[in-house]
C-alpha cells in the first residue's frame, strides 16, 4: 500500500511525464522546421533524416535576395495591428452595452455573432471578391483589415463581453453618481479595469489576423500580401525545396511566437475567457 | 438645506410592480432609515432616489426642483454602496476626489476638500494607497469619504455595512451615527437590519412588498406598531402573537378571550369592535413575567433557552400551540418541558384586529 504522501508524488510524477510528452509532441513540428531551414537542400531530403549537419544560412540569403521579406512582414503588422484597433473600437462599445445593458435578446445576438464564426470561408469568397473589385481594393491592404476585423468581431466582442460581465455594476454606476458621462465611464473607470481582458482580446485579434491565409490568398497578389502569402508562394511547381520552405515558415512564424511568448500569462487568461482569475 | 419629497412614486419592472406608489417626506439633517425584508423595494426606492433606476411614475422633489428625470450626477446627491464601489485602479486619494476632477473643480480646493474628509474619517495615512491594499472598514470610510468631499445635500447608502464582520459592523454604526451629527448631513439608510435601523434613525420608515408600513421615531414604531408585520419586524427578539376574540367592550377597555386559555382585560379603545370579532394580541418577551398572582395566568411550557448573561431568553409554548418568547433574569435556568405560569402586562399589550391593524393605537402617520 502507497501512503497518502506517495500516492500524491506518484499522481505528480504522472501528469508531469503526460505533459512532458504532450508539450513534446506539439513542439516537434516547429523544432523540425527551425532545424530544416539551417540545412541545405540535400541535407534536408536526406532519408534518413539527419539531427547533425553542418549549418548553413544560405536559405535565409536566397529568400531575402528573391522575395525581400520585409515587405511581407511590413503588410503582416500593418494589416493584423490595423484590424485588432479597428476592432477593438467596434466591440469595445458593444460588449459595454451587452453587459450593462442587458436586455431579453443579448444572449441571442451574441450566439448569433459567433455562429457567424461556423459559416465555411469560401462560401462568400465569391461575393466579397467581386465586392473587393467593385471598390478597387483587390490586392490592398485595407481590404484586409476590413475582412479580418470582420471575421475576428465576433470573437473580440464575445471575450470583451465576458470580461465586462465580472465588473461589478456598483463601479460604474458609482461613476455615474459622481457625473461622468458615458465616455467618461468607459475611458476613466472601465477600460483601466479591464485592461488585463483588453490586452487579452487584442493579442488573440493580432495572432488570428497574422495567421489568416484563405484570405490573403485570394485577395492579395504582389503589394499588399503579408507573410503567409510568402509562404504559399515557396509551394511551387517546380517541386519542394524543404530547406527553403522551412526557412521562410520560420521567418514567418518567429514574430508572432516571440510575441506570444512574451505576453504568454495574458494569453492563457484570454483563451480560457475570463476562467482563470 | 435638503428637504426631499416623493409623491406617489411607482416602479414598474417587466409589468411587476416593485414600487407601488410610495409618499415620504426626508426633511432637513433627518437620518431616515428604510428597512424591511430582501425584496420589500427599500434598494430599488434608493436607486430611484439616487437616479440609477428610471422612475415609472410619480415625482421627486429636492428643495422645490423636481428631480425625478435630472441625471444622476446633477441631483446633487451622493451614495455609499454595499460593495464600496471604490474605483480598484486609483488610490484613495483619487477615488475621493474623482468626482471632483469631473466637476473641473479647481486644483487646490479639490486637495482641500480631500485632506478635509480624510481628516473626519483618520483616512490620511493611507491617501497614496489603492483600494485592494486596505481592510473592509478602511474601504467603507473611503466610500464614505469619496461622497463626503462632494458636499452633497443628501447622503444615500445602501446597506453600508453588511459587507463587514460583526465587530466592525457597530464600531462602523457608532461612527456613522457620529459622522452625521458633525456633518448635519440628511442621511437616507437602507438596512435589512432592523438594529441598524433603531439605532440610527431619527426616522424609521419601514417597508413590505413595495409599500410604506409605517413612518415614525424608533421608540413610537416599537412602542405603537401599526400593524402586525412592523409589531412582528421590530424588535428582537420578536414580539409574540396570540389568537383571541373580544369577549366584551366596556367605557374602561375590553376584554380578551385567548385561544391559549385565559381572559385579559386590557385598558384599550377598541372603537368599531364589537364582541364576538377575532382579534390577535402581541406581548414583547420584556412584557411577560412568571407569576402566581390573580392576574391572568398564561399556562405554557418551555421550549428552549437561550442564555445570554445579562438575560435569559426562554421559549414557551401556550396550550394552543402558539410560542411566545420571554425575557428572565440570566439566573433563571428553564428546564425543558417546565409547565409555567405567566402574567401580561395589560398595559403592554398590542391588539390587532383580523386585518392586522392595530386597534387603540395611533395609526400609521400619514404624511400631509
Amino acid at each position: 500500500m502507497l501512503t497518502l504522501k506517495q500516492s500524491r508524488r506518484l499522481n505528480t510524477l504522472l501528469v508531469g511525464g503526460v505533459s512532458w510528452i504532450v508539450a513534446l509532441l506539439l513542439f516537434f513540428p516547429i523544432f523540425w522546421m527551425v532545424l530544416t531551414s539551417f540545412k541545405t537542400e540535400i541535407d534536408a531530403f536526406a532519408t534518413p533524416p539527419q539531427l547533425f549537419f553542418t549549418p548553413t544560412l544560405e536559405n535565409y540569403l536566397h529568400i531575402q535576395d528573391r522575395s525581400g521579406y520585409f515587405r511581407f512582414a511590413w503588410n503582416s503588422v500593418v494589416i493584423s495591428f490595423g484590424a485588432t484597433a479597428l476592432g477593438m473600437l467596434f466591440a469595445i462599445p458593444a460588449a459595454y452595452s451587452m453587459a450593462f445593458f442587458e436586455t431579453k435578446r443579448t444572449k441571442g445576438t451574441l450566439l448569433w455573432m459567433l455562429s457567424t464564426k461556423m459559416l465555411p470561408p469560401v462560401g462568400v469568397l465569391v461575393p466579397i471578391y467581386l465586392l473587393a473589385k467593385q471598390f478597387g481594393l483587390l490586392d490592398t491592404r485595407t481590404v484586409l483589415v476590413i475582412i479580418y476585423t470582420l471575421i475576428n468581431l465576433p470573437i473580440m466582442v464575445w471575450m470583451i463581453y465576458t470580461y465586462f460581465r465580472d465588473i461589478p455594476r456598483d463601479i460604474l454606476e458609482a461613476a455615474r453618481m459622481d457625473g461622468a458621462t458615458t465616455l467618461q465611464e468607459m475611458v476613466k473607470v472601465l477600460l483601466p479595469i479591464s485592461k488585463g481582458g483588453l490586452a487579452s482580446t487584442m493579442l488573440l485579434s493580432l495572432i488570428l489576423c497574422w495567421n489568416e491565409a484563405f484570405w490573403s490568398l485570394n485577395l492579395t497578389s504582389a503589394n499588399a500580401a503579408p507573410l503567409t502569402a510568402l509562404i504559399a508562394s515557396y509551394s511551387s511547381p517546380e517541386g519542394l525545396f524543404w530547406a527553403k520552405l522551412s526557412a521562410v515558415s520560420t521567418l514567418a512564424c518567429a514574430p508572432i511566437l516571440i510575441f506570444g511568448w512574451i505576453s504568454q500569462k495574458q494569453l492563457v487568461r484570454g483563451l480560457s475567457f475570463g476562467a482563470v482569475k | 438645506m435638503a428637504d426631499l419629497k416623493i409623491r406617489n412614486l411607482k416602479k414598474v419592472f417587466d409589468d411587476v410592480e416593485i414600487i407601488k406608489g410610495i409618499d415620504l417626506d426626508v426633511r432637513d439633517r433627518e437620518f431616515v432609515v428604510f428597512v424591511g425584508p430582501s425584496g420589500c423595494g427599500k434598494s430599488t426606492l434608493l436607486r430611484l432616489i439616487a437616479g440609477l433606476e428610471e422612475v415609472s411614475s410619480g415625482q421627486i422633489e429636492l428643495d422645490g426642483r423636481d428631480i425625478t428625470d435630472v441625471s444622476p450626477a446633477k441631483r446633487d446627491l451622493a451614495m455609499v454602496f454595499q460593495t464600496y464601489a471604490l474605483y480598484p485602479h486609483m488610490s484613495v486619494r483619487r477615488n475621493m476626489s474623482f468626482a471632483l476632477e469631473l466637476a473641473k473643480a479647481d486644483k487646490n480646493e479639490v486637495a482641500r476638500k480631500v485632506s478635509e474628509a480624510a481628516r473626519i474619517l483618520e483616512l490620511e495615512p493611507l491617501l497614496d494607497r489603492k483600494p485592494r491594499q486596505l481592510s473592509g472598514g478602511q474601504r467603507q470610510r473611503v466610500a464614505i469619504g469619496r461622497a463626503i468631499v462632494r458636499n452633497p445635500k443628501v447622503f444615500l447608502f445602501d446597506e453600508p455595512l453588511s459587507n463587514l464582520d460583526a465587530a466592525l459592523r457597530v464600531q462602523m454604526r457608532l461612527e456613522l451615527a457620529r459622522l452625521h451629527k458633525e456633518l448635519n448631513a440628511t442621511m437616507i439608510y437602507v438596512t435589512h437590519d432592523q438594529v441598524e435601523a433603531m439605532t440610527l434613525a431619527d426616522k424609521v420608515v419601514v417597508l413590505n412588498g413595495g409599500r410604506i408600513e409605517q413612518v415614525g421615531s424608533p421608540m413610537e414604531l416599537y412602542h405603537s406598531p401599526a400593524n402586525l408585520f412592523v409589531a412582528g419586524f421590530l424588535g428582537t427578539p420578536k414580539m409574540g402573537f396570540l389568537r383571541g376574540r373580544i369577549a366584551s367592550v366596556g367605557a374602561q377597555g375590553c376584554e380578551v378571550e385567548l385561544d391559549a386559555g385565559c381572559r385579559l382585560s386590557l385598558p384599550l379603545q377598541a372603537a368599531g369592535l364589537t364582541s364576538g370579532s377575532d382579534v390577535t394580541l402581541g406581548i414583547r418577551p420584556e412584557h411577560l413575567h412568571r407569576s402566581s398572582d390573580e392576574r391572568c395566568h398564561l399556562k405554557v411550557k418551555t421550549d428552549v433557552g437561550e442564555r445570554l448573561g445579562s438575560d435569559t431568553y426562554c421559549h414557551v409554548r401556550t396550550r394552543s400551540g402558539e410560542s411566545l418568547t420571554m425575557r428572565v433574569r440570566g439566573d433563571f435556568t428553564p428546564r425543558y418541558g417546565q409547565e409555567l405560569d405567566l402574567t401580561l402586562e395589560s398595559d403592554h399589550c398590542h391588539l390587532f384586529d383580523s386585518q392586522g391593524q392595530a386597534i387603540g393605537q395611533p395609526l400609521q402617520q400619514q404624511v400631509a
